[in-house]
């Protein structure tokens, strides 16, 4: 075989390979996003934030908007900070309320910003002031089961 | 004694070039027992010597190592002989590995879909695809096939050279063999193994997307939007591609090294191809433990 035919199936091959390196990196991981022009932090404050983890999204509307990028415990307040990346395309009222739901029964937990009607907005570093916290399955499990047994106090409606 | 004689007869090949200091096997650990030795010493004897040997074969494949790092100067300064390489061993690959990938993904996707279904969560079929093919099976599938292609090609190949004397032959006209052929062979599989790792991957998730949205009919959008949001490029995606990387030097390395050292007999180059398959099947999968417990748990 001669020399130009090798170069071509090599490099043929080397394409193939670094094509499907991109594939995973653009269609399968979520790189598009990371690398996507600049973000501005937010933090916010919560009781508790469940299994949210950094990395996870934060949407308003259902659409994301950004991602978590760190979680730590504030030591003297003893609540969970969580700092997160937002696109800069995106502009949040300073009264936007924060809360971490739960896609789907068993899916990730993420962040979601509904909006607020305040006419100024979040900037960088800014600490989102309204928070709700995670639903934790078994407290509200438990907390039924206190009310059930509680019934006949009146407490729960049918 | 032939594994002994092998050494010495490595061993003196070695001193031959003064690149690499002589390496020093068992010495006199290998005459047969005396008779009058009750059995129990015998078998110590015999277990001492092999442990030994073992360890001596051990260093001689570190040293053997260091060298073929110590000239790949050549193979990657005259880059035309590594490209030979990159074709036998990765361009010829293709082939095998676009369809085994496909195949692998297409079980994970009936396999999958079976097991989710039961949960009520079919539509993270993508995640379960895209994760187990990007973090295991894709590095260590595509380490496994290219081991027994490509790798008990190049110890077959460089062991017939070594049988025919056309090893020795470079030797006598001062061509460096680690240098001419087996450096250009190293670094040739560790180039391709990362690059057909990746290629596995893509077509394995292509593949469950295939049975997963085509034929089964979760729904698309949520098949890549879910895996999209839970596959991490850094996190998977960068961590699959740096266990491939490691698996196709320690493949390059056994199966070269088994090559160079074989016996010079046709059983001798059989011996050496089954044992660089088995070595480098095994120890893909022991440095797959270990990385994953480093990379995903964080030890």
């Amino acid at each position: 075989m001669n020399r130009a035919t090798l170069d071509l199936w090599v490099g043929v091959f080397v394409a193939i390979g670094l094509g499907s390196l991109l594939f995973l990196a653009l269609k399968v991981g979520n790189l598009s996003f990371a690398a996507s022009g600049e973000t501005y932090q937010l933090q916010a404050k919560f009781d508790n934030i469940g299994g949210l983890k950094a990395r996870a999204a934060v949407k308003s509307a259902g659409v994301v908007v950004g991602r978590v990028a760190q979680i730590h415990l504030d030591p003297e307040a003893f609540v969970a900070v969580v700092t997160m990346n937002v696109d800069n395309r995106y502009k949040f009222p300073r009264d936007t309320f924060a809360t971490i739901n739960t896609s789907g029964l068993l899916g990730e937990q993420y962040i979601g910003f509904d909006v607020g009607g305040d006419t100024e907005n979040l900037k960088d570093g800014d600490t989102v002031k309204k928070t709700q916290s995670a639903v934790v399955l078994e407290k509200l499990i438990s907390q039924f089961m206190f009310d059930k047994a509680a019934g006949d106090t009146g407490d729960v409606k049918k | 004694m032939a594994d002994n004689q092998k050494a010495k007869a490595a061993a003196s090949q070695k001193k031959l070039r003064n690149s690499l200091a002589s390496p020093r096997g068992p010495g006199g650990h290998g005459q047969r027992l005396a008779p009058e030795r009750s059995l129990l010493a015998q078998a110590l004897i015999h277990l001492g010597h092999t442990v030994t040997d073992r360890l001596w074969r051990l260093g001689f494949a570190a040293h053997f190592f260091v060298a073929v790092l110590l000239h790949s100067g050549t193979a990657l300064r005259r880059f035309q002989l590594t490209i030979r390489e990159i074709y036998f061993s990765g361009t010829l690959s293709i082939i095998i590995i676009l369809v085994s990938g496909l195949f692998v993904g297409m079980v994970l996707g009936l396999q999958g879909y079976d097991t989710l279904e039961r949960y009520g969560s079919s539509e993270a079929l993508g995640v379960l695809v895209a994760l187990s093919l990007v973090r295991e099976l894709g590095p260590v599938v595509a380490a496994l096939l290219f081991a027994s292609r490509a790798g008990a090609a190049i110890t077959a190949e460089i062991g017939l050279m070594k049988a025919t004397e056309q090893i020795s032959a470079m030797e006598m006209m001062a061509v460096n063999p680690i240098a001419r052929v087996v450096a250009p062979r190293f670094w040739a599989g560790v180039i391709s193994m990362p690059l057909l790792a990746a290629l596995f991957s893509a077509m394995g998730i292509f593949g469950g997307y295939l049975v997963g949205v085509k034929l089964i009919g979760v729904d698309v959008g949520s098949f890549w939007s879910q895996m999209q949001a839970t596959v991490d490029f850094r996190e998977d995606v960068l961590n699959g591609v740096i266990k491939s990387f490691v698996f196709g030097i320690l493949i390059s390395w056994i199966a070269v090294f088994e090559g160079y050292d074989a016996d010079p007999t046709a059983e001798g180059v059989s011996r050496a191809t089954t044992r660089t398959v088995v070595t480098s099947s095994l120890s893909v999968l022991a440095a797959d433990f270990i990385l994953t417990a480093f990379m995903f748990r964080g030890l």
